[in-house]
């Protein structure tokens, strides 16, 4: 027995709500398919699609809200190209001083940005130095040694190291590594700011990162794999080196360029340990500015819109923007295209 | 095709010896490596340690112990009594100054007496010690101060205390303060919050539920995959050209009128709080599909059944299943833009303010922007206040996080 809002029992056969009773419902129906049956367009039958502007309204809020991401990257490319086109239209500026010259002395008009990228180059590398070898050690004891214990503590570990902000790093190379290197190497060799102690700590940071995509890519290779391997004699090092790394190997690949394309663009540990002025030299033990650095830095000051300063910042932006994107662009490609698929 | 004859002297136990030597080796090699990783942590939360207590010897020109007033430590004087002392120790004219500045009934108690510190007592920091030395060397340190500084006072302090966080900023490192900095932060994250949340989730809602497989759908997650590779400094030269020049009268309120008389310009907390939103959207809007795509199918099936409309499909089934995910989700964005440095220093953040923010359209500072400032100055005492500063941030962060594993274990239901 259906019951009213009221609580007062309806007649059978009713339905709860105003409208037609459901035998109505059912004659309107019928009749309709009757028409449809005969051709008769089915209008004003109850069985279309009713107009719900609500609905509408909330769907196209909702569209906004996603296509707000692609104004984020035209404003990025818009604003970056912008700027950056108005600091090489500066008389002093031209394109090919910027890609070929060795010196960034703004007050001089000299804008080469080489400087600049080779100390990015050398914090890069030697934050990958530390942390592709670890990193993938580090996934590989977690995914194929590790008993399950152990996984589900180290993991939560590794990733409080991955979210502590980057400027305690900044603060952990300057009082922590650099004097640790400049005890071990001596301080007439290693500088206070320098590149050495900016990219080891780097390499701390991208570790995790590095280690979480791996190993999410070693557990996935089917357990079959190792089982086979296994069952030939292999040893467990036989097996992870020569069966499960290289089945795991696109994934492993997009990890590392996705760090690379991180320690790039990561900043705020190159402003705080690498040094605050761009020189142009391969000693890691010397101060070096790098491209997030000098935007820091620059931007930093009082900076007055429409300067040369100002534009250069877009300019370097657009740079750092282009290499980062393509790296993670091939990382994304990787994955794409040479993922082992097992049933 | 041939087969290659068995060595007839192979053994299947040959070298298995060996082999599982070099196994075992390996074993250890990664093992270690792991262990290095959880100890570059360690070293990393030790050294902060090391750096926020210890000795500290410092001179002060008057004894703040001989301010006291009728027995009433300095300290716990209330605020006439301090705008007293202040008065008999500075001359008439610093004092009308002082008082043009900010007028003292408008100050705050701590207000005061930061400026009695500064002005009358002027501790002036002599040298600092690690938390280390100072547990191990206690003798050496106190026979060094003797000889060096003989005038000065050795104390040890922790410092982080109750009044490092409720103080203001300051230039003199013994008084000084995040409460500025936390409250930047808070504000900035606020308005983070505010736009984020809602676009982020909008986005994701739209993308699980609405979105058609076509192209321009593709190109929208494609490019929020992207988007979320961008180094957060490209993210502060955006919000630079953007925020703060672009729509300058609308972040500095010009537009309603109430331009902050401290800010000429649009580096307020609104242009930060916009900044750090572009940065985290990414973030939220891709754990927050994970969490709509977690919601099992049979659900909005059942709803559809029943003849709801897909917006209240959406709204009554999908989103209350989702929301621990989507909450565990933004709390860890909001966690990465609380230690966020760099977008909000090229955005053009103050590294010294002293008043706090009041509004969206004023200026401020940030607890990491506060950090990196204190870092970059040479004396170390200031490397001691960013340690101290490091350690509120750090446990910021970490009640964050615990919130968010609370919220995944609890709200979680498993179908």
């Amino acid at each position: 027995m259906t019951l009213s809002a009221d609580n007062k029992p309806l007649p059978p056969g009713t339905f709860r709500g105003a409208g037609p009773t459901v035998s109505k419902k059912v004659l309107i129906m019928t009749e309709s398919l009757k028409q449809l049956e005969n051709g008769y367009p089915a209008s004003r039958s109850g069985l279309h699609k009713r107009l719900r502007p609500g609905e509408a309204i909330i769907q196209g809020l909702l569209f906004f809200a996603g296509f707000f991401s692609i104004f984020t990257t035209i404003g990025i490319v818009y604003e970056l190209g912008k700027e950056a086109l108005l600091f090489f239209q500066m008389p002093e500026v031209t394109l090919w001083a910027f890609i070929s010259g060795t010196k960034w002395a703004p007050h001089a008009n000299e804008f080469g940005v080489w400087p600049l990228v080779t100390a990015t180059l050398m914090t890069t590398l030697i934050a990958m130095l530390i942390a592709i070898p670890f990193g993938l050690a580090v996934a590989i004891y977690l995914s194929e040694y590790a008993t399950p214990k152990m996984r589900n503590t180290l993991k939560p570990v590794l990733e409080v190291l991955a979210g502590i902000p980057t400027i305690v790093y900044g603060y952990f190379a300057l009082t922590f590594m650099t004097p640790l290197l400049r005890s071990i190497f001596g301080s007439g060799v290693v500088e206070i700011y320098n590149t050495a102690s900016a990219g080891l700590v780097m390499g701390i940071l991208i570790l995790p990162l590095i280690s979480s995509m791996t190993e999410d890519a070693l557990s996935a290779v089917p357990r079959s794999l190792r089982e086979a391997a296994y069952g030939m004699g292999a040893t467990k090092l036989e097996t992870a080196i020569q069966v499960v790394l290289p089945a795991a190997l696109s994934g492993i690949a997009a990890a590392v360029i996705v760090g690379i394309s991180r320690a790039i663009g990561e900043t705020m540990i190159v402003a705080v340990a690498a040094g605050a002025g761009p020189n142009f030299t391969l000693n890691p033990f010397q101060a070096a500015e790098t491209m997030t650095g000098h935007i820091v830095r620059i931007s930093g000051g009082d900076l007055s819109y429409d300067s040369i300063d100002y534009n250069s910042i877009f300019a370097i932006g657009l740079m750092l923007f282009i290499i980062t994107l393509t790296l993670n662009i091939i990382s994304q490609q990787i994955v794409r295209r040479f993922r082992e698929v097992y049933e | 095709m041939t087969e290659q004859p068995l060595n007839p002297q192979f053994s299947f136990t040959d070298n298995t010896a060996a082999r599982n030597r070099v196994g075992g080796l390996w074993q250890v090699v990664f093992r270690a490596s792991t262990v290095v990783g959880i100890l570059a942590l360690v070293l990393l939360l030790l050294n902060i340690v090391n750096q926020s207590f210890g000795y500290v010897a410092y001179e002060a020109n008057v004894d703040p112990a001989s301010l006291a007033v009728n027995g009433v430590a300095l300290a716990d004087l209330p605020k006439e009594e301090l705008i007293k002392v202040l008065q008999s120790k500075i001359s008439k004219a610093s004092f009308t100054k002082l008082d043009k500045d900010g007028p003292f009934a408008k100050r705050s108690s701590d207000e005061v007496l930061g400026l009695v510190y500064e002005r009358v007592v002027e501790f002036e920091v002599q040298e600092t010690w690690l938390f280390w030395d100072s547990l191990t060397n206690k003798a050496g340190i106190e026979a060094q101060v003797k000889k060096e500084f003989p005038k000065a006072k050795l104390t040890f302090e922790s410092w982080i205390n109750p009044g490092f966080i409720t103080r203001p900023q300051s230039s003199n490192p013994v008084i000084a303060g995040i409460r500025t900095a936390l409250l930047g932060s808070l504000w900035t994250i606020l308005f983070t919050i505010m736009v984020a949340f809602p676009l982020g989730v909008g986005a994701a809602i739209y993308l699980e539920e609405y979105a058609l497989d076509n192209w321009l759908n593709r190109l929208i997650q494609t490019n929020i995959n992207n988007l979320a590779g961008v180094p957060s400094i490209v993210y502060g030269i955006l919000g630079l050209a953007i925020f703060v020049r672009g729509l300058e009268p609308l972040t500095s309120g010009a537009i309603f009128g109430t331009v902050d008389p401290t800010t000429a310009n649009g580096r307020t907390v609104l242009s930060a709080g916009f900044t750090l939103a572009l940065l985290v959207l990414p973030i939220i809007i891709i754990n927050a599909q994970e969490a709509i795509r977690a919601v099992p199918q049979s659900l909005r099936k059942a709803s559809y059944g029943i003849g709801a409309t897909k917006w209240q499909t959406v709204w009554s089934h999908v989103l209350p299943n989702a929301m621990p995910g989507i909450l565990t989700g933004t709390i860890l964005a909001i966690s990465r833009a609380i230690g966020e440095t760099a977008p909000l220093v090229v955005i053009g953040a103050s590294t010294f303010i002293t008043f706090d923010p009041s509004s969206p359209f004023s200026k401020f500072t940030t607890l990491p922007i506060q950090i990196y400032q204190w870092t970059s100055r040479p004396q170390a005492e200031f490397r001691n206040l960013a340690a101290a500063a490091i350690l509120v941030l750090l446990m910021l962060l970490l009640s964050l996080n615990a919130v968010a594993i609370v919220l995944r274990n609890r709200l979680s239901r498993k179908y």
